[in-house]
């Protein structure tokens, strides 16, 4: 079971995750866009943005870097592989393009427990290089119980 | 700005359909980009030895593909300013046939005054919804 007591609990900055061109190109592909902002410069530009957009669901690979960490955290004592993932949602403030440099702080905003089950529910903020919120992410991951 | 005239619109049209085949090929090209290398996504022996029917889609997989059909519809991805889900039922790939997501759209809510509009999307494998309350604002 996890650890009630990590609700409220926050983890520190992730180190930096430079967002590269390709890499945004290879997630485009991955999830199927034929969006022009995510594969095509001249697009993106013409669109108002420096270089290429992220698809929406690309801060998943920036949230993943916060969720790593409590996840190897002792003290929430979250196993794994037990886990399924509940909901998630993001809220952008601006859309994460090439040549962002970004860090992450991660927010246990709860931990619940239904029928044998731990829901946790984290809320994960994307920042710039500049300590601008770009993105907030939130993740509700269900952990099964024993059986 | 966009084509898309605000006024002009209304809750419950709709914004289309597509359909997205989910290959095996797919999970792995989304495991290497995502970085979410979790073998129930790959390993039919591995998805089995936990209680799995076989190899299931990335839940985000599905996820980011869905939001496909709204970055589409207001034509630039970076409009979509909040985008969640429910992970209702999985989506399992089979190793040949792969399997069939089937995303259709509706206008759900309308805000004039912030030029901001709700598109709630269905999503539907094996004529089973697979992404509860999957609602995408986007801004015009």
């Amino acid at each position: 079971m996890v650890n009630p007591n990590i609700e409220g609990k926050k983890y520190p900055a992730t180190a930096p995750y430079l967002v590269g061109r390709e890499k945004i190109r290879e997630f485009a592909h991955a999830v199927m866009s034929t969006n022009p902002v995510n594969l095509d410069l001249a697009a993106a530009q013409s669109a108002g943005y420096e270089d290429l957009v992220a698809p929406p669901t690309f801060a998943v690979v920036i949230q993943e870097r916060s969720l790593t960490t409590v996840l190897s955290d002792p003290e929430a004592d979250i196993d794994f592989s037990r886990v399924v993932h509940g909901d998630q949602r993001f809220v952008h403030v601006r859309p994460i393009v090439a040549g962002d440099e970004l860090t992450s702080t991660l927010k246990v905003a709860s931990v619940k427990s239904l029928g044998g089950h731990s829901m946790v529910t984290f809320e994960t903020e994307i920042f710039d290089v500049n300590g601008e919120l770009v993105s907030t992410a939130f993740s509700t991951l269900v952990v099964r119980g024993d059986e | 700005m966009t084509h898309i005239n605000i006024s002009a619109l209304e809750v419950g049209q709709e914004i289309g359909s597509r359909e997205f085949l989910l290959t095996r090929d797919s999970l792995v090209r989304y495991a290497g980009a995502s970085g979410d290398f979790n073998p129930i996504h790959y390993r039919d022996d591995f998805a089995q030895s936990v209680g799995l029917a076989g190899v299931l889609a990335h839940g985000m997989l599905t996820m980011g593909v869905a939001v496909q059909l709204a970055a589409n519809w207001v034509g630039d991805s970076g409009k979509v300013i909040d985008y969640g889900v429910r992970f209702t039922k999985p989506v399992f790939v089979d190793a040949k046939d792969g399997a069939v997501v089937v995303v259709s759209g509706k206008v759900g809510e309308i805000d004039t005054e912030n030029g901001i509009v709700r598109i709630d999307l269905s999503v539907v494998y094996n004529e089973t919804t697979v992404l509860g309350k999957a609602q995408a604002k986007v801004r015009l």
